[in-house]
């Protein structure tokens, strides 16, 4: 049942490749177009919630967007849980309209992380996510805490090399069909094994992709959004987790918090794993998908190697998964990186999709994480049968 | 030449280091519930108490996982490097570096002994040899 809040639309800035806008300037993009997709009048904004810039910090930022724009709404607000803030803010914009604080929230997230960054500051951004003291002096790179959890889920399950490579084979898979995908060509198992190494066991190609670029998304009451547009979007569950911050204090390097994330918001929903028709899932490497699809309920624990090699999660499989692509190849400018996936999510619901368009959707599971699988993030959104 | 990333002591965690200097693996213990942890904190993590002591560890423990780097984070990082986390006989785990003659041997379960590395200028920080390698030149 829904939870009384409705996405009436969104928009998306250029995406991938965009050196010509700075981040606020994505931000602004992203936002304008979303109020022409849904004719929303810019002084309808009453709340605005935003995530900063990695590239470009701005210490107020939804502040700083509002007035960028002159905008004056009456809540603005940063939230800040990283890769999930995607469905950590949703939470917070259903909130604002279920407690009746707020009728139109516009949630918006950008970065160039591509185009705006140096090599070096890139490097830097990536040696942020681990304890100053304790763990950056070691030189983990992102991929190689990544690579710690892979390396364990395969002592401890058997996984292999060639099944985290599946993830990759499915993303371009789904990639292939989508235009704005920034990567579309097919990739083989053996592609990905016989790509760069880069943090044994992981690749090139087990790594997600860098690019620019952002989305907005535009929130009412369930009933002001059935006259504002054809098709709302429902909220139907929420679920939040958090086990730990830094990778060197996890009890458990290969079950995550996506456990406790997932089961809450499928209650809430009064759905079961079998009911979703999709799963948008949070692949910034193999190993973080992988474990999503065990602690998300799609298989039992440390089966996730097999579920990903019979191929269930690629165009034709029974448990289509990150249909845009996902963050392996249609889009990863930084923290926004999951807002394309629930993009992506609103398409398909309303038969927009285009040749990736599914058969059966009707509701749709999109899951997100910060940190190094620490804290996690899920929404279950779908449309009236 | 730039340096190896050093680490930022504050007041509770620059006794760790003075140790580390000395060739010590220092943890801190809880006085009320006797569990060790790390990293230092003001206050117990596994009961939330705050009175601890410090304590010299055993220097031994395992592997609890480990990746061998072959993109470095920066220059002063020489590749290839092993990042690992070692569950410390005393419980705590921690992240580190090992250090060991031929890196296709190491496996999770691998018993690892502390040594101690110059860590840009000011630093000695604990990394870890298996311990079949320990002592050998």
């Amino acid at each position: 049942m829904s939870l009384g809040v409705a996405i009436t639309g969104f928009g998306e800035s250029d995406l991938g490749v965009v050196p010509n806008q700075s981040p606020m300037e994505l931000t602004v993009a992203a936002i304008q177009q979303a109020l022409v997709n849904t004719r929303t009048s810019r002084g309808a904004i009453d709340t605005l919630i935003t995530c900063n810039s990695l590239v470009q910090p701005i210490m107020y930022h939804a502040e700083a967007t509002a007035e960028y724009m002159g905008l004056t709404p009456r809540h603005c607000i940063t939230v800040g849980t990283g890769g999930g803030t995607t469905y950590s803010a949703l939470r917070q914009a259903a909130a604002y309209i279920r407690e009746g604080m707020s009728q139109t929230v516009v949630f918006v997230m950008a970065d160039s992380m591509r185009s705006f960054i140096t090599r070096e500051r890139a490097m830097v951004i990536q040696a942020s996510a681990g304890h100053a003291t304790f763990e950056q002096p070691y030189g983990p790179t992102v991929p190689a805490y990544y690579a710690l959890i892979a390396q364990a889920h395969m002592a401890r399950f058997g996984t292999t090399e060639a099944q985290f490579a599946e993830a990759m084979v499915s993303s371009r898979a789904w990639a292939a069909l989508n235009p704005r995908a920034q990567y579309q060509e097919r990739v083989t198992v053996s592609d990905v094994l016989a790509s760069k190494p880069i943090a044994d066991p992981l690749k090139m190609l087990d790594c997600s992709i860098v690019s620019d670029g952002g989305a907005a998304i535009i929130l009412t009451s369930s009933e002001r959004a059935k006259d504002l547009c054809d098709l709302p979007i429902e909220l139907l569950g929420f679920g939040e987790g958090c086990a730990y911050e830094h990778i060197s204090q996890a009890q458990d390097l290969t079950t995550s918090a996506a456990v406790i994330s997932g089961q809450k918001a499928l209650a809430q929903a009064g759905l079961t794993p079998k009911d979703i028709h999709l799963a948008q899932l949070y692949d910034c490497f193999s190993p973080a998908l992988l474990i999503q699809l065990e602690d998300l309920g799609f298989c039992e624990k440390g089966g996730g190697g097999e579920l990903l090699k019979s191929g269930a999660t690629r165009p034709g499989g029974n448990l289509p998964v990150n249909t845009h692509g996902g963050m392996l190849s249609h889009c990863h400018p930084g923290n926004p990186g999951a807002i394309f996936g629930l993009t992506e999510a609103i398409r398909q619901l309303r038969g927009d999709a285009d040749q990736r368009q599914l058969k059966e959707v009707q509701h749709v599971l999109l899951h997100a994480q910060g940190g190094i699988m620490s804290s996690h993030a899920t929404l279950i959104a779908g449309v009236e049968a | 030449m730039s340096q190896k990333i050093a680490p930022q002591p504050n007041p509770i965690s620059q006794h760790y280091f003075q140790c580390a200097k000395e060739g010590k693996l220092c943890l801190q213990q809880c006085l009320t519930c006797h569990r060790h942890q790390f990293y230092p904190r003001s206050l117990c993590s596994h009961c939330g108490e705050q009175a601890l002591q410090w304590a010299e560890a055993s220097g031994l423990g395992r592997i609890a996982t480990f990746t061998i780097v072959r993109r470095g984070i920066s220059a002063a990082y020489s590749t290839p490097y092993v990042v690992a986390l070692v569950d410390l006989d005393e419980g705590p785990r921690m992240m580190t570096q090992i250090y060991t003659e031929d890196e296709t041997l190491l496996v999770i379960g691998l018993p690892v002994h502390v040594a101690f590395e110059p860590w840009s200028d000011n630093y000695l920080l604990p990394v870890f040899k298996p311990v079949h390698e320990f002592g050998e030149s």
